[in-house]
């Protein structure tokens, strides 16, 4: 290979290869929001990205900072960049048919039912426990048919095998330990967030292919 | 019988999820709480009595991502 882009088909091609032509045209015809570009949020949206998902909706409003390389997708050359641009950069050389949109901005009570009105799965990515309730109540109580993943306790040095998807309610699914808080572990390792940014995408992915039991 | 995060809690029954919260020191703005299959809305914590047959479960968030 010289470098140069494949086309669409060849890409779809390769990936109906591995996934089957049934599953790639669900998850082709996938929408999902990933709200935080974060430890959880840059490693579930390029892992969707690899499997093929269609269409991304990244929103941060956060910039690519020195502390975030010890776990987080971004690079040397992109600190300083907003999340949202970074991490479109880094799917084009991954994914480069992925239809991606980007929103630069906090998500608040205010703006969440106009940001996710279109998204009919929402990753809840972020690191703030205000910033998860806020997100997740918002979603279970505006939209009823939306599905949920979010992640909550990955920090520390525990077992990756603690990290467990459950299912709370038929379209809220919950990844993570529970209970390990960064504010009392005092760190996240790359590995660990990464076990459980690997639940939340797999959920995702059994979504849309219509397995809904974690 | 009323059961909260697996564990019999019949002890609450009659309370406001609020007050329950604040007994056992959930921070409301870190919570979501499931009441018998759906969602309870933020704005309903201190009208929601914890009932005999309720099973609910309260999600606290830690930091971390």
């Amino acid at each position: 290979m010289d470098g140069s882009i494949p086309t669409r088909e060849q890409l779809e091609t390769a990936l109906a290869a591995r996934h089957g032509k049934e599953c790639q045209r669900r998850l082709s015809e996938a929408c999902v929001a990933v709200c935080g570009l974060g430890g959880l949020g840059s490693n579930v949206a390029i892992a969707l990205a690899r499997a093929g998902v269609g269409s991304l909706h990244l929103i941060d409003f956060d910039r690519v900072d020195i502390s975030n390389l010890n776990r987080q997708q971004y690079a040397i050359h992109q600190l300083g960049q907003l999340k949202c641009d970074a991490m479109r950069q880094n799917l084009e050389q991954i994914a480069p048919y992925c239809n991606v949109t980007t929103a630069p901005v906090r998500l608040t009570e205010d703006n969440l039912t106009h940001l996710l009105a279109e998204d009919p799965i929402v990753c809840e990515a972020f690191d703030s426990p205000e910033a998860k309730a806020l997100l997740v109540n918002g979603v279970l109580e505006h939209f009823p048919n939306t599905w949920l993943v979010a992640a909550n306790g990955m920090a520390g040095m525990d077992s990756a095998n603690t990290i467990q998807t459950r299912r709370i309610l038929p379209r809220f699914f919950l990844c993570g330990d529970g209970v390990s808080d960064v504010q009392e572990q005092g760190s996240l390792f790359s590995a660990r967030v990464m076990a459980c940014a690997a639940h939340q995408a797999m959920t995702i992915l059994r979504i849309i292919n219509g397995e809904t039991e974690p | 019988m009323l059961t909260i995060n697996g564990q019999t809690a019949d002890d609450a029954m009659g309370k406001t999820l609020a007050d329950y919260l604040t007994a056992h020191g959930f921070e409301p703005t870190r919570v979501a709480v499931e009441r018998n299959g759906d969602i309870v809305p933020k704005a309903q914590y201190g009208q929601t009595i914890l009932q005999d047959g309720d099973t609910v479960e309260i999600v606290r968030f830690v930091g971390g991502g």
